[in-house]
């Protein structure tokens, strides 16, 4: 592994121009595989999903998934594709143990979906639109755990075990043309449209598109060619760059790692690699041992798909309400700027937001703790705000009890960490921290006495009219109270009790 | 039309992960070469309005529901498996030493 000293971002822009490829598996949320009646329920105990089919034993035959013919002209269809009049299976002829059969069924020059685009919006409001090359139907593999290495990496095993209950679940590869044209804007152009893509997956109700448990997952093609030059670099493909963060990451360091490669008169080697998520950088990969001879052939057990045209046309009629268009008017309703509903979606927060208002919270509340505290929280965590254990409902729950005056913004933090913490609902860990504002007036009045008391020099600024030098006395009862007054009111107490009019 | 070569069988071979010796190379070399020669021929005969065929039926879009059938039992989907541990097939060393 040779470590490269990488040039600035900055410095590799100014000398080159990026050009992109992004390549997005979505697995489809159906009830069973594309070419058996297996379950794809998560979960499940190893091998207990197989069948001769999926498990390739001989005299199995396919049979084609229904939902997943129609999730895939879905998707094809939301992404302005042409949609195939007629076009084949294909087998992609592999050995490696993730597939039994020693084959994947895949398409090749018959997509079911091709020549499409996806606009995506950036975070100042600026529109690019992304073109699509083509989207397929193919089936995902089994899941390896490599044994007697370091960390269950392959490097190293000494043998892997493989569990199939994931070989066959349907996958949809939808892959981009060339991304041109995004210059340094091109990582963030990346994030922007595979969450554009997993809203849109989302809102088509074909896949949950979590990323955190590989339901989508991103290859990053990345090449830089000096400016002004038409022909493209050699690129290298980053593999299963599994969150937003992580696609923007992984575009930004292959820039960088490219650009210090060639400035320094080195050539970038067409490979795959591996994106780490502790440091943000990728090694290389596997060179694959015979690059692209999968021997394509139409795959003789499987008969054509020939979607009929009056089928296509009922299937875009149901089409929803697309992703940009249901944000721009949720955009008007939350009355938000464009930047920070693009920033509500970068944070795949959009939904959360959404039930969080159905739960019973103001549009204002919902998105500062989704965008605040959790953003804050996912992110040092480095998680999705989908994994935060925490609910829309619970988190409505919080907004309520600040609305009722119960609690403060600072309480409601405690409150917010307890329940990440597995504390229990918003009310049991105010019950059990004992996080309740102070609004015994008793307690209050005497704190507030004590306050006055102990700064005698103050208290005389505020009667002779000094109304500023209030803050301090506040900070001294909110001391005394560990947060858990209701400020205002302590302004309010003070100001009374000194017979001064706010 | 240069014919199939020795390397290309070669080649295969290793996709296949068939181990042949350099006798066989030359010998499917030729043999292989007069299989793709007759096939070149058909395509020489089908004209413009014989489409390529890769099914012998003349159906399509034959699907399934989307219904969950019942599996096999881990038992049996690993019962014919040459080795297995921990309720999982297990294979050799995927990568080697390098």
């Amino acid at each position: 592994m040779t470590v490269t000293e990488l040039v600035s971002y900055e410095d590799a822009l100014a000398a080159y121009d990026p050009v992109m490829g992004l390549e997005v598996h979505v697995e489809l949320g159906t009830k069973t595989k594309m070419f058996c009646g297996c379950s794809t329920e998560l979960g499940a105990p190893p091998n207990s999903q197989t069948c001769p089919t999926c498990l390739g034993l001989p005299g199995s035959l396919p049979v084609v998934n229904a939902i997943g013919i129609e999730s895939a002209v879905k998707i094809g269809l939301a992404l302005n594709c042409e949609i195939a009049e007629w076009c084949r299976f294909a087998r992609k002829n592999y050995f490696y143990p993730d597939m039994p059969k020693n084959f994947q069924t895949s398409q090749y020059d018959e997509p079911i979906a091709f020549n499409g685009y996806l606009d995506v919006q950036l975070e100042d409001g600026e529109v690019f639109r992304v073109e699509i090359e083509r989207a397929h139907m193919e089936e995902d593999t089994g899941k390896s755990l490599h044994v007697g290495g370091a960390t269950g990496r392959i490097h190293g095993a000494s043998h892997s075990l493989l569990d199939y209950n994931r070989a066959g679940i349907p996958l949809i590869e939808i892959v981009t043309k060339p991304i041109e044209g995004a210059g340094e804007r091109a990582p963030e152009v990346a994030k922007a449209y595979v969450a554009e893509l997993r809203e849109l997956i989302k809102a088509l109700g074909v896949s949950e598109a979590r990323m955190e448990q590989g339901q989508m997952r991103c290859d990053v093609n990345l090449s830089l060619r000096p400016h002004g030059v038409e022909k493209f670099g050699t690129r290298s493909e980053t593999k299963n760059v599994n969150s937003l963060r992580s696609v923007e990451r992984a575009a930004r360091f292959e820039v960088q790692r490219h650009a210090a490669v060639l400035s320094s008169g080195g050539t970038i080697i067409q490979e795959t690699r591996h994106f780490h998520e502790e440091d943000g950088s990728t090694t290389s990969g596997r060179v694959k041992e015979e690059a692209e001879d999968y021997r394509y052939f139409p795959e003789p057990d499987l008969v054509p798909m020939a979607p009929p045209r009056e089928w296509v046309e009922e299937l875009r009629a149901t089409l929803p309400e697309l992703p940009r268009v249901r944000r721009n008017r949720l955009r008007e309703e939350w009355g938000v700027s464009e930047h920070d509903m693009q920033s509500i979606l970068n944070a795949g927060a959009v939904d959360l937001i959404v039930a969080t208002i159905e739960a019973g919270a103001d549009a204002a509340s919902a998105r500062k703790w989704w965008m605040g505290e959790l953003a804050r929280r996912s992110n040092e965590e480095g998680v999705e705000l989908t994994s935060l254990a925490i609910t829309p409902a619970q988190v409505a729950r919080v907004a309520e009890l600040v609305a009722a005056g119960d609690i403060n913004d600072k309480l409601a933090r405690q409150v917010i960490e307890g329940v990440l913490a597995g504390e229990g609902d918003p009310d049991t860990v105010v019950e059990k921290r004992g996080l309740k504002v102070v609004s015994d007036e008793g307690a209050l009045g005497a704190a507030v006495d004590e306050a006055i008391a102990s700064n005698a020099a103050i208290a005389d600024k505020i009667r002779g009219g000094k109304v500023a030098a209030v803050g301090a006395l506040v900070g001294a009862v909110m001391k005394t109270t560990r947060g858990q007054a209701d400020a205002a009111r302590v302004k309010e107490l003070i100001l009374q009790k000194l017979g001064v009019e706010a | 039309m240069p014919g199939i070569t020795r390397e290309e069988v070669a080649h295969l071979a290793r996709l296949a992960r068939l181990e042949l010796q350099a006798e066989e190379l030359d010998h499917f070399a030729g043999q292989l070469d007069d299989i793709i020669g007759a096939v070149a021929r058909v395509s020489e005969v089908a004209d413009q309005d014989v489409p390529p065929t890769s099914h012998p039926l003349p159906l399509t879009n034959v699907m399934r529901l989307d219904e969950v059938r019942p599996s096999l039992t881990p038992e049996q989907a690993l019962s014919c498996a040459p080795a297995q541990e921990q309720q999982r097939f297990k294979v050799p060393q995927i990568l080697g030493e390098d």
